[in-house]
């Protein structure tokens, strides 16, 4: 039933942020390469400035494979799990096409949760319930990896530590690096230089965020024009640094990677022996097999974690590299949630920029200060941005001064509508016993397979994370000049998120981690998994450039040990 | 461009209009801002025969099909909406951006799902209001039309869907989207939902200069698609100059 297709040496499930960037590094050691992606070629006349379009009705999103087979999520094992939105895009450049841009590096102390936690504040202030671990290696072995890709992909950001030299425009608290960022970072914006000036006389270290977009002329794709239609509309001029607009196109220049489009697969095969010999995928009416000595995953966390629950055999008869029982385990979404939102005296001037265009603040996240007196661990990363579009300025809070409707609220939008901010506060937030992913056993996507559905809330940690932080934005919207300042709640399900982690965990131990050090399954050794689902701990960051930077290390590693893996 | 003037007008159309005509005649001819105009009380008919923009003789009235409400239904949306982002002293709302012909489109495409309860909650207030006012809602004054969505959004009133406050957040989301989105989808009409709020409109470059200037920058007035490049005349040329493999 399925056609045949000719061997190849590497399929890689998806061609979004991790597996754009893997493909570059493979094809340049001169492996044959096929990209299966869900999604087709966009361009930027797609990417009109549209905010209905883009926004309300979620194009191109809301037409796509994986609008088809969104997660259900319920908070715990005895609720009904309800279907939602997927919030992942199928493209060729994935929801790196129409994402924040936001590229962090994580935080030193991310790397090793549990082993500085107990150093600095003893054995008992890991959550009890949490299954987190140290990740496999630190903070030191993957700067390297975050280089090449900032240096690869094209991020503009100020550096606050090159060679232990630190430099207070930059986060003074992140991690050693070796080189500065390419581009400067972008400009700042009347609003944001409000912010910061208030941070410092706060004795706050505020600076300008990270982003995967050209600050500047940068191989050959022109700086950000701040026209205010990124999130979601995507670069009509590619400054966002998209795979789709860098990695890929050179990993096709080297005549070593085709990209098969619109391309559903439905099965990783294993033969008896355990090894992964191809996928079986569905593209129109036509099944095919595509044979190949490795198969790298790299289609989002929770597709990740179905397509190996899907894929039984014989050798794993409860899923692929499941025979451990850790496939969807360790699952978490990132706390992103619970703004605060205020209200200035005076117009911001925000109707242009966008969401990477940011002040951030890092003196609360992480363990950047003192937890002694404090009930967490972990903390979170402050960030007020310049974002603003009509449709969504006239739904803003009234702040409880008014009525929703009607002539005193006309009135109200008339005068505030560029006088509201919204906080992005990203938290710290663990892996625990009882929040993980399996099948659906009652919701099927169109082709009569499961769809994934997420058990998982966050717990006491994340909760008063989200209370302490939500204290400290509001000190910082106050000194700034807000007028009235509102709180959103705390949050309770994990839902599917643009930030999920875990289900495929990265670590030592076989009992608790299905993929090793590099990446690869300890139960499959020509199977690699790359994006979110091997990381074992979040950050108080977006995880984009991490898992760019995982996957071009797993590509580099599978290159160099060709032979032993693929053998 | 048709950004710039996003609904078709034909001025004989709007010469033959009879002066005074009755509700039944003027939706027959589709023309719902003279509709409005008659439906929403006394009020309304001040402010469009003293507004240049709806008045028969000196602007052209719009023709607009109703591709899915009923001619009662536009009607009884219409002063909902001139409630909810009313035409006062402060300048025109959505009456003037036509947000109901953006929602009629909407319910034809992308919000389909949401016709069902637009029909079953548009009956249920109208029928509250004759039980209550002796009159459907659209009819009654707008003191009245006030209380009654008021009492829809407190979910006071029964039978809407799929309840009061959940129709009252659908059709006020619908509204707002209807006054501020862009005018290539039927609302905002000349641009015054963004005029509204001091949106100084769609730009492909924003300078500091411009960001400066804040609500200062004098607004554009343009549709994205008043930008060559993302219509489907410039999409085809293009796809034709380059062979139609325009991978990235």
């Amino acid at each position: 039933m399925h056609k045949n297709l000719p061997k190849t040496d590497v399929v890689i499930i998806g061609m979004g942020a991790a597996g754009g960037v893997a493909a570059l590094p493979l094809t340049n050691a001169g492996l044959k390469v096929i990209g299966i992606e869900a999604g087709g070629w966009l361009s930027p006349r797609d990417f009109a400035p549209d905010e209905l379009r883009n926004g309300a009705r979620n194009w191109p999103q809301a037409v796509q494979k994986a609008a088809t087979e969104a997660p259900t999520v319920r908070a715990t094992s005895d609720q009904k799990a309800v279907q939602g939105g997927h919030p992942m895009m199928n493209a060729v450049g994935g929801t790196t096409m129409h994402y924040w841009a936001q590229s962090w590096r994580l935080n030193p102390w991310d790397f090793n949760v549990v082993s500085a936690t107990r150093e600095r504040y003893g054995v008992n202030r890991i959550p009890t319930d949490s299954t987190v671990e140290d990740w496999p290696f630190g903070y030191e072995e993957l700067e390297p990896y975050y280089e090449k890709v900032e240096y690869a992909v094209g991020i503009s950001g100020q550096a606050g530590n090159v060679h232990g030299r630190i430099n207070s425009t930059g986060n003074i608290f992140e991690g050693e690096r070796q080189s500065e960022y390419p581009m400067r970072p972008l400009r700042a914006s009347p609003f944001t230089d409000l912010m910061s000036e208030a941070a410092q006389r706060l004795d706050w270290n505020p600076f300008q965020g990270p982003a995967a977009i050209t600050s500047e002329l940068y191989d050959g794709r022109p700086p950000c024009q701040y026209h205010g239609f990124c999130n979601k509309g995507g670069c009509h001029v590619r400054s966002k640094s998209s795979t789709a607009f860098t990695t890929i196109p050179k990993a096709a220049d080297t005549g070593n990677l085709d990209v098969v489009t619109y391309a559903r697969v439905t099965n990783i095969v294993a033969d008896h022996n355990g090894k992964v010999t191809g996928v079986d995928y569905i593209r129109g009416d036509e099944a095919f097999f595509q044979p190949a000595d490795v198969v790298l995953v790299a289609s989002y966390a929770y597709e990740n974690v179905r397509l190996l629950q899907l894929s039984k055999s014989r050798a794993f008869p409860n899923g692929l590299s499941n025979n451990a029982g850790q496939v969807g385990r360790h699952y978490l979404s990132h706390h992103q949630g619970s703004p605060v939102i205020a209200l200035f005296p005076r117009d911001l001037h925000n109707w242009y920029g966008l969401p990477a265009q940011g002040v951030a603040i890092d003196d609360w996240a992480d363990d950047n200060f003192d937890h002694r007196d404090l009930d967490f661990i972990g903390g979170a990363n402050l960030w007020a941005h310049t974002d603003r579009k009509p449709m969504g300025a006239a739904k803003m809070s009234t702040f409880g001064l008014v009525r929703n409707w009607g002539s005193e609220w006309k009135k109200f939008i008339m005068e505030n509508a560029d006088r509201s901010n919204m906080a992005y506060i990203q938290k710290t937030t663990l892996p625990y016993e009882g929040n993980y992913l399996d099948l659906d056993p009652n919701v099927k996507d169109p082709m009569g397979f499961p769809v994934t559905r997420i058990t998982a809330r966050y717990r006491e940690n994340e909760l008063r994370i989200a209370e302490f932080s939500q204290d400290k934005m509001e000190e910082w919207y106050r000194e700034a000049g807000a007028i009235e300042v509102q709180r959103t709640g705390l949050g309770n399900a994990m839902g599917a998120s643009t930030h999920a982690y875990g289900g495929t965990r990265m670590g030592n131990n076989t009992e608790t981690n299905v993929v090793n050090r590099w990446g690869f399954s300890h139960e499959v050794p020509n199977l690699g998994i790359l994006g979110a689902s091997v990381m074992g701990t979040s950050g108080a960051r977006n995880p984009t450039l991490t898992v760019q930077a995982l996957s071009w290390r797993t590509a580099e590693y599978l290159a160099n040990n060709w032979r032993s893996i693929a053998g | 461009m048709a950004s710039k003037n996003p609904i078709k007008n034909n001025d004989k159309q709007a010469a033959d209009q009879p002066l005074d005509p009755s509700r039944r005649n003027l939706l027959k001819t589709a023309s719902i801002v003279g509709a409005a105009a008659v439906g929403s009380g006394a009020a309304r008919n001040v402010i469009a025969q003293d507004s240049p923009r709806s008045s028969a003789s000196s602007s052209p009235i719009a023709r607009e099909a109703l591709e899915v409400l009923t001619a009662e239904e536009a009607e009884t949306l219409e002063a909902i909406c001139d409630c909810l982002i009313p035409s006062d002293e402060n300048g025109p709302g959505a009456f003037e951006a036509r947000a109901v012909h953006y929602i009629d489109r909407a319910l034809a495409s992308h919000n389909k799902s949401a016709r069902e309860n637009y029909m079953v909650s548009l009956e249920a207030i109208n029928n509250y209001s004759k039980q209550t006012r002796g009159k459907p809602f659209y009819r009654l004054i707008k003191d009245y039309q006030n209380s009654i969505l008021a009492g829809v959004q407190s979910n006071k009133v029964p039978g809407c869907a799929p309840s009061g406050s959940g129709f009252f957040n659908t059709v006020r989301n619908h509204t707002i989207d209807g006054t501020f989105c862009d005018p290539y989808y039927g609302g905002n009409q000349n641009f015054v939902g963004w005029d509204m709020i001091r949106y100084p409109g769609i730009r492909l470059s924003a300078s500091e200069t411009d960001v400066a200037q804040g609500a200062a920058l004098e607004p554009n007035h343009q549709s994205a698609y008043d930008h060559d490049t993302y219509t489907k005349m410039a999409s085809n040329t293009a796809m034709n100059q380059r062979g139609g493999s325009d991978n990235a």
